[in-house]
């Protein structure tokens, strides 16, 4: 309690920590943002609840650091990653998705379940169960005195994740295919009657998203570090960030991934690094029971 | 099917295998032992997921829960609990017989009115979730039992707790353990058989089949959502603090609060054994942890992927179960009378005019 209390009152007397902090947690942000907005897409699109998000972020995580013990720098794994992880998503799609999506709900949320802990467990084989990080040889910057460091991997991140989106983003809104998910997502069988091959939307959306988690993954591995096991509180983060954003509504999933990245950054600071796991889970439940409350008025309202 | 309470030869013949089954192997009564937990397990799962249709991924929180309460209580009892857990301890606790049974007895009462406590609390968060939200959200309570356990000091916080040793033979110890596990089992298969043959059971069914329906059938649906949670939870509750002492060591990601493990094995289980039906549970965990135990060693540290490929596959391509397959192609035999047939023609009829029934 009292160590609480302590960083709060280091956070009140030198405000100049909050800035740091603030920077810190857009950035990282930024990456939740980015892998949010994938599962936003195939929860919109295909109604699929993806709870392997996170383990595919550890997989493109895992490749970015094979490639840097060989030497390779690991930012060149963002592509490599987001390719794989590509044909990792079409195999998952033929074999399982495609089998689940017009069931209930729920046996979608436990197909993906039982993949992520396939994926878990063959990467706790695969790399062992130690936390790992890619190092890029890029200079950490500081600003004020020293009193905020900025790794520049985290802006470079940053970078690669902006670019991302805004290519994402014209994607859906330009091209013909583009144009088809999101009809898709209006309405699946209207788009089929228009002779969209919604089968084809189907795979091809759940590849992206498996190919920007890759993306995502090999950017977290670069500015942070990748773990077998961390994938679950990947796709908890994830969950709540859409959750609390509503999987139709773009901005706010961008938005609500800055809050995540910032909401831990000063919530670690102040609670200590080994609640950071506990306090996202809570803050699952909060939006949930948030949720609630709001649908609680809507019922009202209709009575 | 809905019988108030089995048939005299189904009580008969349940009591005969747990009294046979450890006099016939005794080499394998924990593991035996193990099974009658499985079989709770899957029992108090179903209860949820099959017979009210709320698939909970957080039911094992109560199970951590109970295992926890009950350490507290046996220890708390007669020491310190912080000093008890504390790393630094480096005397050794002996616990009397006395003080070990009476703590013990009452841990496991505590432990389960501790889990109602905590399920009816958690209700208010969970209940007004529907379908993936809420497997979401019980999964979120149960995750969040195990970080916040295993971050807190006064219980042992990452590194565990040493349960009080069993004062006797190691011979009795399993047998001990094997009797309360079992008895726990009979207990609770006999007390489901009678909720569900109770407005109860029917209620929550209702719930299952049509939600709203049922609420504008003037059921309060929250109440009896609630009650089946607790009574899920009570039980779980108690298996987890007869657990913690049998395996003598508790921690809370690996043996409380098991996501990956327990908690995923109990699903499984129903959904291989048939959701919804009475015996499927037992039968799929009876068949999931006799195929478990025989080939787990053999996977070579592949055992966790080998299960979560039994996952996909189960909830892909036989998720009606064993049972529900068997009721599903013998239907006379389950007591069910129907014409398939004749109600076949009938849906394609209403499809053909869909008209016919709005006019109604």
């Amino acid at each position: 309690m009292e160590q609480v209390l302590g960083n709060l009152s280091v956070l009140t007397s030198m405000p100049i920590f909050n800035l740091g902090l603030l920077i810190d947690g857009l950035l990282v942000g930024s990456i939740f943002a980015l892998a949010a907005y994938g599962l936003a897409l195939v929860w919109g699109v295909m109604n699929v609840k993806n709870l392997a998000q996170g383990d595919f972020i550890m997989i493109g995580g895992y490749i970015t650091w094979t490639l840097g013990r060989y030497g390779i720098d690991p930012l060149l794994g963002v592509p490599v990653a987001a390719v794989v992880l590509w044909g990792v998503g079409w195999i998952l799609y033929r074999t399982v998705i495609s089998k689940v999506i017009t069931r209930d709900l729920f046996t979608s949320l436990l197909a993906t379940f039982g993949i992520a802990i396939v994926i878990q467990q063959s990467l706790n084989l695969a790399f062992g169960p130690d936390t790992q990080s890619a190092q890029s040889d890029l200079p950490t910057l500081s600003f004020a005195d020293g009193l905020i460091t900025i790794a520049s991997t985290r802006i470079v991140g940053f970078a690669f994740a902006i670019i991302l989106a805004v290519g994402i983003i014209l994607f859906m809104k330009k091209s013909r295919m583009g144009q088809a998910i999101r009809a898709t997502a209006q309405d699946a069988r209207a788009a089929r009657v228009l002779g969209i091959d919604t089968e084809k939307v189907y795979s091809f959306t759940f590849c992206l998203n498996a190919a920007i988690c890759g993306a995502a993954g090999a950017l977290v591995a670069v500015v942070w570090n990748v773990q077998p096991f961390m994938g679950t509180t990947y796709s908890i983060r994830l969950f709540v960030i859409v959750t609390a954003a509503g999987f139709g509504n773009l901005p706010g999933v961008i938005a609500a991934g800055f809050g995540m990245g910032v909401f831990e950054q000063f919530g670690g600071f102040i609670l200590g690094a080994e609640y950071q796991q506990a306090l996202i889970v809570l803050l699952l439940l909060a939006v949930l029971a948030v949720r609630q409350l709001q649908q609680l008025r809507v019922r009202q309202a209709v009575q | 099917m809905t019988r108030a309470s089995f048939h005299p030869i189904t009580i008969g013949l349940l009591l005969l295998v747990g009294v046979a089954a450890p006099l016939l192997f005794p080499a394998y009564t924990n593991q035996i032992a193990v099974l009658w937990l499985m079989i709770v397990f899957a029992s108090t799962w179903d209860i949820l997921g099959g017979q009210m249709g709320y698939n909970s991924l957080g039911n094992i929180f109560f199970f951590g829960a109970g295992m926890y309460t009950c350490a507290v209580v046996q220890i708390g009892l007669y020491y310190d609990v912080g000093m008890y857990t504390s790393g630094a301890r480096t005397t050794h606790i002996a616990f009397t017989t006395a003080q070990y049974f009476t703590g013990f007895a009452i841990g496991i009462v505590a432990a389960g009115i501790m889990a109602a406590i905590l399920a009816v609390a958690t209700s208010w968060i969970v209940f007004g979730l529907r379908g993936p939200y809420f497997a979401i959200g019980t999964l979120g309570v149960a995750v969040a039992g195990a970080e916040l356990v295993a971050s807190w000091q006064w219980v042992g916080a990452a590194s565990g707790i040493s349960m009080p040793v069993f004062p006797g033979a190691p011979q009795t110890q399993k047998l001990f353990f094997y009797c309360l596990l079992f008895a726990l089992t009979f207990v609770v298969l006999l007390f489901l058989r009678w909720l569900y043959s109770t407005n109860f059971g029917i209620a929550i069914n209702a719930i299952r089949d049509d939600e709203e329906k049922a609420e504008a059938m003037g059921l309060y649906t929250r109440r009896y959502k609630r009650t089946a949670w607790t009574i899920a939870a009570f039980f779980l509750g108690i298996a987890g603090a007869i657990f913690g002492n049998m395996t003598g060591f508790i921690d809370a990601r690996d043996i409380a609060f098991p996501t990956t493990t327990f908690n995923i094995f109990m699903i499984l289980m129903v959904l291989l054994g048939g959701k919804g039906t009475f015996w499927g549970p037992v039968v799929g965990a009876v068949i999931f942890h006799v195929i478990k135990e025989v080939t787990w060693t053999y996977f070579l540290g592949w055992q966790f992927v080998a299960l979560g490929l039994l996952i996909v596959i189960i909830v892909v391509y036989f998720q009606q179960g064993i049972v529900g397959w068997l009721m599903e192609k013998y239907p006379e035999r389950f007591g069910v009378r129907v014409a398939p047939k004749e109600r076949e023609v009938r849906s394609r009829a209403i499809e053909l005019a869909p008209h016919a029934e709005g006019a109604e």
